[in-house]
């Protein structure tokens, strides 16, 4: 299963992006393979809808769960119709591999 | 002639509606032939002053387009067209979904659908009331429709209305974004009230800034003078400003103003006040100067 999980920055070490259409990058993690993927969020300026062209960003990369800080009210029922779970951290200093090791308890 | 006076301040409750709905009262009582253009679409109040019969509604409608599946290919086409990023495709998903709140109405996707799965229908966005107040003085009121994202068509719908109309004294929303922009964007001439505190200083800059950017001709009303510090004063005069006119913070204009009564009405020194700064900026429109650096 891949979950995608927003960040600040581009390594493991770098904390949760606590915005989810205007994040900064995607992290796409693996849970069988175990594998991380940084993708930078190519939409993070866009003039409006940022958010729902994250969702698609994350939706064609077969993601099934997504971890932010906080969706925009539009979000929901996209990621509804697309069976993909959202999940909110409201721990904005969280780094991204605590929030890995988090999942794999 | 035909002369846009728009009344704006960047911070809310500075006196713009008092402002508007008193100069509109006394160009109306001096026979001059007067709009009163509320553009303050998202709580618009100036029809509270004023008791008169409807005698237009108007909706503001914006096409939208309705997606039928059944001819729909998923080529994406329609979603590379779209700038507003209002089109939601997942190609490997075969997901497509529009979004109507993000939807600018530029018929862009509806162009690039050439399997017929597109159409277009109409949403409202909000109204302009038209307000008959007497033969020659007329009130326009633009209201968004609650849930609408911007009010900024409904503004516009409201200033074409008043397009042909000979004197429009326009009631601008609070703020420099936006709404703010596309009011006076079409006025001749802009009057900032302003009040003289650290608050009221401070979005009177931001107005200002923007003004000059615009390259727009204004001036300054100082409101409720007495009241805070007289730091507005010396911004005004270092940067050049026009001031024309201050009025005082006096209990009796709150309670005359808080009863939807025009001050303007009660007292024949308001009503000349006005009207002198109306002949100050008309003068000043003709002339072509504003009177202030650029």
């Amino acid at each position: 299963m891949k979950i995608a999980i927003t960040s600040t920055g581009n390594t493991l070490n770098e904390v949760l992006d606590e915005r989810f259409g205007r994040c900064a990058f995607f992290v796409i993690y693996d849970t069988e393979k175990k594998t991380t993927e940084f993708l930078q969020n190519p939409h993070a300026e866009a003039d409006s809808g940022a958010g729902p062209a994250a969702v698609q960003f994350i939706a064609e990369r077969g993601v099934s769960k997504i971890i932010s800080g906080e969706f925009g009210f539009k979000i929901k029922s996209l990621l509804d119709s697309l069976k993909i779970q959202m999940i909110v951290i409201k721990e904005p200093n969280r780094k991204i591999n605590e929030i890995i090791k988090m999942l794999n308890l | 002639m035909n002369f846009k006076i728009a009344i704006a301040s960047g911070k809310g409750g500075t006196g713009k509606t008092f402002v508007a709905s008193n100069l509109f009262y006394t160009l109306w009582q001096k026979g001059y032939r007067v709009t009163l253009l509320d553009c303050d679409a998202e709580a618009p109040n100036a029809q509270i002053f004023f008791k008169a019969p409807l005698t237009l509604l108007k909706d503001v409608k914006q096409k939208v387009p309705t997606l039928d599946e059944a001819h729909c290919v998923y080529c994406g086409k329609c979603y590379e067209y779209c700038n507003y990023n209002a089109i939601f495709f997942v190609r490997p998903l075969k997901v497509i979904q529009i979004m109507e709140d993000l939807c600018h109405g530029c018929g862009a996707c509806t162009e690039a659908c050439t399997y017929k799965a597109i159409s277009e229908k109409d949403i409202v966005l909000g109204q302009i009331s038209t307000y008959s107040i007497d033969t020659h003085a007329t009130l326009i009121e633009t209201r968004m429709k609650v849930g609408v994202y911007s009010p900024v068509p409904v503004i516009k719908a409201g200033i074409h209305e008043a397009q042909a109309n000979a004197i429009v004294i326009m009631d601008a929303p609070p703020g420099t974004s936006c709404p703010f922009i596309q009011t006076v964007s079409a006025a001749d001439y802009i009057i900032l009230v302003a009040e003289p505190t650290p608050f009221g200083l401070s979005d009177l800059r931001q107005s200002v800034e923007t003004l000059r950017t615009m390259h727009k001709a204004f001036g300054v009303i100082i409101n409720r003078t007495g009241l805070g510090n007289d730091d507005i004063r010396a911004y005004i005069t270092s940067e050049n400003i026009n001031l024309l006119m201050s009025i005082p913070f006096e209990r009796a204009i709150a309670t005359t103003y808080s009863r939807g009564e025009l001050y303007a009405a009660s007292d024949s020194r308001m009503e000349k006040s006005f009207y002198e700064l109306f002949l100050n900026i008309n003068t000043l429109n003709k002339h072509g100067n504003s009177g202030h650096q650029r």
